[in-house]
């Protein structure tokens, strides 16, 4: 048993269409596991049950040996942060830290200590006695980070909180967040639509579709590997071209037979490859086709291609050395392990 | 900037429109002869020592300011729970229940009164004194409703949210962090359904009774029978106390707090 085990949780909102449809999740201690999914995708909903939002239809939520499923958002003791803040507009920083303490009737002084090392953590000490409408977005971002780490919460809840931060200050707050979650220990959900976001700041991610969790691995084996199409699509592999199998590494697409490393068991299988992956090489070779440039779109360290090839049009990003222009025909090499089965 | 002649001429003459006849009734309150003309025949003060010393005059607006603060503090109560339930939660039939609980501001006052004297009168025999609270009760409960709404429509519940995470039971956690930042809400609609209960006739002239009248209604059966000018000295004190509320509105709070 992990940590923080979801078993087989259901939510349906009319009773009748599931949002979540069995879901299994386990998280290990000290973990920050992300989840990650397009709009809609029950992320937003999970994280609302293990804070106690929602109370599901079905299944169960174990943290550290207990079962929550029923235990009221008040007594959980889980931090949580939104994308809004949610900041108490009527109260400064200092009593939007301590307003957590005050409720589990701390004495006083042990307040003031707890706040003011917390405020100190988050650099957030000379700007105490200020009211949240007058801080910047990043500053509430850290305020609401400390009042939800603050109380020591067994678990950490973020949905979606660097959203509201324009693309600088969002990769200066994932690098402080980060640092916060590992020099606390924290167990710590994050949920994002941002891929990139969610690869440099998880230990693992959940990617997530239509309420059941796609493929559930460390960012790495995710971004190589990923499982199903699905995956593959919203990490960035655009190119997807039917084929069968011939034999272990052989796979047959249209005219041609290509040479792939990875293993998959299915008979009738996509193979994928990232636009960055394809080159465009002057010899024909092993994993080759022809390809004409459709539509060429400036990236600015290079070319994107549309190509119109036999095994349908693919997506090729040039490196830059030869400019091709719109109907010239060029030959396209499919390294054979860079391919990816799904 | 760029002055515009026309409009200012316009808004001057609809100020006036609307505050001359206050202007005249003003000046009516202090004649010297026992009628209300414009312009009055010599200067007195007298009529506002008759309207304070009258008896039925002094009860009347005692009267008012109790039915009107116990309304309100009553719709209150009973609003500011229908507001939140009404904008806290995704309800069947939200719209409905919405248009139900303002219709008495759109459904004509006199409609009103009249229902609730058959219903409440005639059919429950409440005593006048109950019925007339709850009759102004009714009348303001939509104000509350509607301006405490506003503000709550205003308010990002996952605050509220989060103060459950931190600890607070949902109890605690309205009073400690949803009321504080609907306060002026609270206040403007407290402010609006007080003056509307006070300035209310027809309800009030179908649920009174013997020894019970509110001061508007006891206003219009005095000018039904008396032409001196004791009616404008009511009007001269009424007006003051408006504006003296209206000041220390602002100097605590700010007409700004009204308006949102």
């Amino acid at each position: 048993m992990s940590f923080v085990d979801l078993n087989n949780i259901c939510v349906s909102y009319d009773g009748k269409t599931n949002i979540l449809e069995g879901l299994n999740l386990s998280i290990e201690k000290g973990e920050l596991v992300s989840l990650l999914g397009p709009s809609g995708c029950g992320k937003t909903t999970t994280l609302r049950v293990v804070a106690g939002y929602i109370d599901p239809r079905g299944g169960e939520l174990m943290v550290d040996g207990e079962d929550f499923t029923k235990i009221a958002v008040h007594k959980r003791n889980f931090g949580i942060v939104f994308q809004s803040y949610a900041l108490f507009p009527h109260l400064s920083v200092k009593d939007n830290v301590a307003f957590g303490l005050k409720m589990r009737k701390m004495d006083k002084a042990q307040i003031d200590r707890k706040v003011d090392d917390m405020l100190a953590i988050c650099g957030l000490s000379e700007y105490k006695d200020r009211l949240p409408r007058q801080m910047s977005g990043g500053q509430r971002q850290r305020v609401a980070l400390a009042r939800a780490l603050v109380i020591e919460p067994k678990l950490l809840l973020l949905d979606e909180p660097l959203s509201n931060l324009d693309a600088k200050l969002r990769i200066q707050m994932r690098v402080e967040i980060k640092r916060l979650q590992k020099q606390l220990g924290i167990t710590t959900i994050f949920v994002t639509h941002d891929q990139e976001e969610c690869f440099s700041i998880s230990d693992r991610v959940a990617v997530m579709n239509q309420g059941v969790i796609e493929q559930y691995d460390t960012p790495e084996h995710i971004y190589t590997n990923p499982k199903t199409e699905f995956v593959a699509r919203f990490i960035g592999f655009e190119n997807f071209i039917s084929a069968t199998k011939q034999a272990d590494h052989i796979y047959q697409a249209g005219d041609t037979r290509f040479h792939v490393d990875a293993l998959h068991e299915g008979n009738d299988v996509k193979m994928t490859i990232r636009p960055d992956d394809i080159r465009i090489v002057t010899e024909a070779g092993d994993n080759c086709i022809e390809g004409t440039v459709i539509v060429r779109t400036f990236l600015g360290k290079s070319y994107q291609y549309e190509m119109k090839t036999p095994l349908g049009t693919l997506v090729v990003n040039g490196d830059g050395t030869t400019v091709y222009e719109t109907g010239d025909t060029c030959k396209l090499c499919l390294p054979s392990h860079k391919i990816v089965l799904v | 900037m760029r002055r515009y002649k026309g409009l200012t001429i316009f808004s001057i003459l609809v100020f006036l429109f609307l505050f001359l006849p206050l202007v005249i009734i003003a000046v009516t309150a202090f004649n010297s002869q026992p009628t209300i003309q414009f312009p009055i025949s010599g200067f007195s003060t007298e009529w506002f020592g008759k309207a304070i010393a009258s008896e039925s005059f002094r009860k009347a607006f005692l009267l008012s300011i109790q039915i009107a603060l116990l309304a309100t503090l009553l719709a209150l109560l009973v609003g500011v729970p229908i507001a939140y339930t009404l904008s806290r939660y995704s309800l069947r039939g939200k719209k409905l229940i919405k248009s139900f609980f303002l219709s008495p501001t759109i459904i004509p006052g006199i409609v009103v009164g009249y229902a609730l004297f058959q219903y409440l009168v005639i059919k429950m025999r409440f005593p006048v004194y109950q019925g007339l609270l709850f009759g102004h009760f009714l009348v303001v409960l939509p104000y509350i409703i509607r301006v405490v709404g506003g503000s709550l429509e205003q308010f990002d519940f996952s605050i509220e949210e989060v103060a459950w995470s931190l600890g607070c039971d949902k109890w605690r956690a309205f009073f400690k962090v949803v009321l504080p930042n609907i306060s002026s809400g609270i206040i403007s609609s407290f402010l609006l359904a007080f003056i509307n209960s006070f300035n209310n006739i027809p309800v009030s002239m179908f649920l009174s009774g013997p020894g019970i009248t509110t001061l508007p209604a006891t206003l219009m059966s005095y000018v039904e029978y008396n032409f001196d000018p004791t009616v404008s000295a009511v009007s001269v004190l009424l007006m003051l106390a408006t504006v003296l509320i209206m000041f220390a509105v602002e100097k605590t709070l700010g007409i700004s707090a009204l308006a949102k």
